[in-house]
């Protein structure tokens, strides 16, 4: 197993409750309007586009590509923050793992991938490049 | 109905400290009040409007009793460190609704002798938020949530870290002249492009200083002003927004500027050609080269060639910019640039900037700001003033 910085728990409320219990599950949910017919992030029951309270939980494809990133380098192991811009539309904060951080490149395809968090908390959706 | 005219900025005051382990945070608040009220020559008891944000310990409920005032208008609006640009235009819609004659802003904390690892160490500020869960665990501290923006600019813009170098050259030339500055040698492109990377493409002096302290400003209804003794600061127009996410829908590459720029020009009923000098928050060199694109000082995506070769320096460029020396080498007061943008454009604006850095015939100045995270989601706002 890859050897991941010690990520912090999400702290989970009614709202967004089933899309941890979910990831526990190695499933990706990502938010969809059932009035528009828009994919949002991060999901919420109110759709950001047409403000619509038809949304539902569908499954993400968990692929994407890199539309901006940086390397934090004042940390113990240097660590990659991205927006993936998901193949669903929406960019989506998250941290790029499993690669070499001197090589990320914005448009890199990446995948899903889940990291563990402390407290036994449920895992947190990272991407790797694909 | 618009604040054009309805206000005048009476009062400035910067504390003199940059480091305060023997002061406590309200009584850097109460110094900086009462140096306003010294400066604009009123007295305490005039004071009927307060405006605090986020970092006045206790809120307007403490603060109002640390100082004993006796008000008829409060406001804590918190949009980040741009707040006391948003409180000025808000001070001036109270004054002009009759809310309030006299109206007190402050903002003053002490990060450096609390040893906050501002930049660097993620902070949650409101542990309910509904964003927090989806950015937390990721590690995204301030800087990262800079250099996101600053990546992608290059990216679709092709600005370059010298580009942005330039902006801390031009803040180092104005601060060698502040002896309050906690940065003040002069620095270089190459200085800045070789000092050690903290989040790509932002390097250690992009990042802005860490300091404690703090300001105040007092805005008061146009009567005030007139039988006041200071040179006289008119509010013509101001503008305020919030930029986020858009649902995952977003252009990482602008700010909120785009709204509140012009809002605040339309009302001042200027253009950008008339502006003789500008405060632009600085937290980092990228937040100034996307807030001047923004406020249309440049076409968008123009703003590498713009701020380079010296075209924000006083004396040297077309566009001056905080001569203080700026939150990137003067003073970032509890890591809250605002008031220190406004203070500032008042000193311009009334003849009292150092003389090495004061703008010729400065009859007209805007001060605008980006509180929060750049990249992330941030609160904006501009104001727009007249010397009369």
């Amino acid at each position: 197993m890859a050897n991941y910085r010690k990520m912090a728990a999400p702290t989970p409320d009614p709202e967004s409750q089933p899309f941890w219990d979910a990831a526990t599950q190695g499933k990706f949910l990502v938010r969809k309007c059932n009035g528009c017919g828009k994919v949002h992030w991060y999901p919420r029951t109110i759709c950001p586009f047409c403000a619509s309270d038809e949304t539902e939980w569908v499954d993400g494809k968990g692929t994407g590509t890199i539309y901006t990133y940086t390397v934090m380098r004042r940390a113990k192991e240097p660590y990659v923050v991205a927006y993936v811009e998901l193949d669903e539309g929406p960019k989506m904060l998250t941290n790029i793992v499993e690669c070499d951080v001197d090589s990320v490149e914005i448009g890199q395809q990446v995948e899903l991938v889940w990291v563990p968090t402390t407290e036994d908390g449920p895992p947190v959706p990272c991407f790797k490049p694909a | 109905m618009s604040i054009n005219g309805a206000a005048y900025i009476v009062g400035a005051f910067e504390h003199p400290t940059r480091f305060a382990p023997d002061k406590s945070t309200a009584q850097l608040h109460g110094e900086v009040a009462v140096g306003a009220i010294r400066d604009a020559g009123l007295s305490k008891d005039d004071i009927d409007g307060l405006f605090v944000s986020g970092d006045a310990p206790g809120g307007l409920q403490s603060m109002g009793n640390y100082l004993n005032l006796k008000l008829r208008h409060v406001d804590n609006v918190d949009i980040g460190g741009v707040s006391p640009i948003v409180q000025v235009a808000h001070a001036a819609e109270a004054i002009k609704l009759g809310k309030c004659n006299v109206a007190l802003i402050t903002l003053a904390g002490r990060p450096r002798a609390e040893e906050i690892k501002t930049g660097t160490t993620p902070r949650v500020r409101h542990a309910s938020a509904p964003d927090v869960q989806w950015e937390f665990p990721y590690s995204v501290p301030t800087a990262v949530a800079y250099a996101i923006a600053a990546k992608r600019h290059m990216y679709e813009y092709g600005t370059t870290s010298e580009q942005l170098a330039w902006i801390k050259v031009a803040a180092s030339h104005h601060a060698q002249h502040n002896p309050n500055a906690m940065l003040k040698d002069v620095v270089t492109v190459e200085d800045v492009v070789n000092s050690p990377m903290v989040s790509d493409p932002l390097h250690r002096l992009d990042c802005c200083v860490i300091s404690d302290g703090g300001g105040a400003i007092i805005v008061a209804r146009p009567e005030i002003a007139k039988s006041l003794k200071r040179p006289k600061v008119k509010l013509l127009g101001a503008g305020e927004t919030t930029k986020h996410q858009e649902g995952g829908m977003f252009d990482i590459t602008y700010s909120g500027a785009v709204r509140s720029g012009p809002t605040a020009f339309a009302e001042a009923r200027v253009t950008q050609g008339d502006i003789k000098y500008v405060s632009i928050y600085d937290s980092f060199t990228i937040t100034v080269l996307m807030q001047l694109e923004d406020l249309g000082f440049c076409e968008k995506g123009k703003g590498g060639a713009f701020v380079s070769d010296g075209n924000l320096i006083s004396g040297v460029g077309k566009l001056p910019f905080n001569t203080d020396g700026g939150g990137l080498c003067n003073n970032h007061p509890t890591n809250r640039g605002g008031i220190t943008k406004i203070i500032e454009a008042v000193r311009q604006l009334r003849g009292e900037a150092h003389p090495k850095v004061q703008v010729k015939n400065c009859d007209l100045a805007l001060a605008h700001g980006t509180g929060g995270q750049l990249g992330v989601r941030h609160g904006s706002g501009t104001i727009i003033m007249e010397r009369e």
